[in-house]
């Protein structure tokens, strides 16, 4: 598009964060400060996954880009058409055909490959910030790895529920090292994010933070040995394509109640559906 | 006298891209090789340390340049603008030979990431002694034949990677080919 920087970011904006990968990589789960630029999309839309996309991105690329497991929100549809725009990438909702995915709240259920990078959009970096407000601080607990307050809340859950009652944004260990926030995605993703075979970054633009986890990498959600960390399937397949083992969505269909439990990933369930699987709701939706 | 000095990337914009992006799965997976295009570099400058210089390097990287380097000085002044600085003050370092590391910034506890990086050209990435890698990235060691380095590497290395989260990243660079060594991995000789 005419006027504009390839991927909108001037070379010294890329530079920079590209230079603060590096470290992010090089030191994984370490929150890296940088300098967030602003943006043509409002904080709330992902303007640190963007800028992260914005620097790795190059002409070759395929972008694919989700919100809460969907290709077709308004936000994933308007961050997609930035970037076939500003840079000319192709773009895809297949999550196979992606070169780099940006995500908000999701990871595809389709395990990810070597040749695949992942963004994250995060608003809040900092995975202590509930539990100690002051940056001085949780800087310093990061430093000398001291993560005992997160230790003592999860063990009062436990007390108090009978278990850590986290479901989104479920606090995790990367390399043995750096206690991290996943984003806010569901707890139900986080096993994906060990040994995981892409790379993946994260980017937080109004907190002005990038971090990383490499391919290959120890990722564990915490817990205790008498409180191991599970996740929880839902007790009821897909409707749409019969799926047991993706991650729901209660979807409302009707002005009297009715209601529907279909996968958040939106390709992964179309991709069911075209090779023949279908739910207990799948016939309405083919009749259509 | 910049009219002598030879081009940088043919294509700025694509081919700092497609350093980046070598560079950063070379982090990802140490050891990992690529091989670079776009540029023709200054001698004693191999393309690739050339193309990781146009790449990451502007004038807010200020920059030491092992004095081996000096006949590149001049384009490398004119093309990233770095100020060029001693050892105890770079964000990078373009080397011949592996300086001393205890030279260079290794970060804090709590700011790991002002450390120091060190741009190493060394004679090949296919030939010389193998060393094992293992770490984040890597789901298996990786053997990497490694010519140019020092004798007591393994040990400098150790040393090094014993700091973490503080410590060097290395981006190693022979000919046309670049792979990197970050500071969380370990080394030992295979
Ligand atoms: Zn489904």
């Amino acid at each position: 598009m005419k006027g504009y920087n390839f991927a909108y970011l001037d070379d010294q904006t890329k530079r920079m964060i590209r230079r603060g990968l590096l470290k992010a990589v090089a030191i994984p789960g370490h929150q890296v400060p940088f300098g967030s630029r602003e943006m043509p999309l409002p904080y709330g839309w992902g303007t640190g996954g963007i800028q992260v996309t914005a620097s790795i991105l190059g002409a070759g690329d395929v972008l694919k880009v989700i919100d809460q497991g969907a290709d077709d929100t308004t936000n994933a549809v308007s961050i997609r058409r930035f970037f076939a725009r500003t840079a000319g990438v192709a773009t895809t909702t297949a999550t196979a055909e992606a070169t780099v995915i940006q995500t908000r709240h999701r990871i595809p259920e389709k395990q990810l490959r070597e040749d695949q990078i992942i963004v994250y959009q995060v608003p809040q970096p900092e995975p202590l910030s509930r539990l100690e407000p002051s940056r001085i601080e949780t800087k310093r607990m990061h430093g000398l790895a001291d993560y005992g307050l997160m230790h003592v809340k999860l063990y009062e859950d436990i007390s108090r529920f009978g278990q850590v009652s986290i479901s989104y944004d479920y606090p995790v260990m990367v390399n043995e090292r750096y206690l991290m926030s996943p984003s806010p995605i569901p707890a139900f993703d986080n096993p994906k994010m060990d040994m995981m075979p892409a790379l993946q970054l994260f980017g937080a633009g109004r907190e002005k933070r990038i971090y990383a986890i490499p391919p290959w990498t120890r990722v564990k959600s915490l817990d205790f040995d008498d409180h191991p960390f599970r996740t929880i399937n839902a007790p009821h397949p897909c409707g749409l394509c019969g799926a047991t083992d993706s991650y729901l969505d209660e979807v409302v269909t009707d002005n009297h109640g009715g209601r529907l439990f279909v996968c958040s990933d939106t390709d992964h369930c179309s991709e069911r559906r075209a090779a023949g699987h279908v739910g207990t709701d799948g016939f309405q939706e083919a009749a259509e | 006298m910049s009219n002598e000095l030879s081009p940088g990337f043919a294509n700025p914009v694509a081919d700092a891209q497609s350093c980046f992006r070598a560079v950063l799965d070379a982090m990802a997976r140490p050891g990992r090789v690529h091989a670079i295009s776009g540029v023709s570099a200054p001698p004693p400058l191999c393309d690739a340390a050339a193309a990781v210089l146009l790449s990451l390097i502007d004038q807010e990287t200020p920059l030491w340049l092992d004095p081996a380097v000096a006949q590149a000085h001049g384009w490398i002044a004119f093309h990233t603008g770095a100020l060029v600085v001693e050892p105890t003050e770079a964000m990078f370092a373009m080397a011949l030979a592996l300086p001393d590391l205890a030279a260079f910034p290794d970060g804090s506890d709590e700011m790991p990431e002002t450390s120091a990086t060190i741009i190493l050209q060394v004679a090949s990435l296919r030939s010389g002694r193998h060393f094992a890698l293992e770490g984040p990235g890597l789901r298996e060691p990786r053997i990497l034949p490694i010519d140019g380095l020092p004798a007591d590497f393994p040990a400098i290395w150790q040393r090094n990677h014993g700091l973490f989260p503080r410590g060097i990243d290395l981006i190693l660079c022979a000919g046309n080919e670049l792979t990197a060594l970050p500071r969380s991995v370990t080394i030992r000789e295979a």
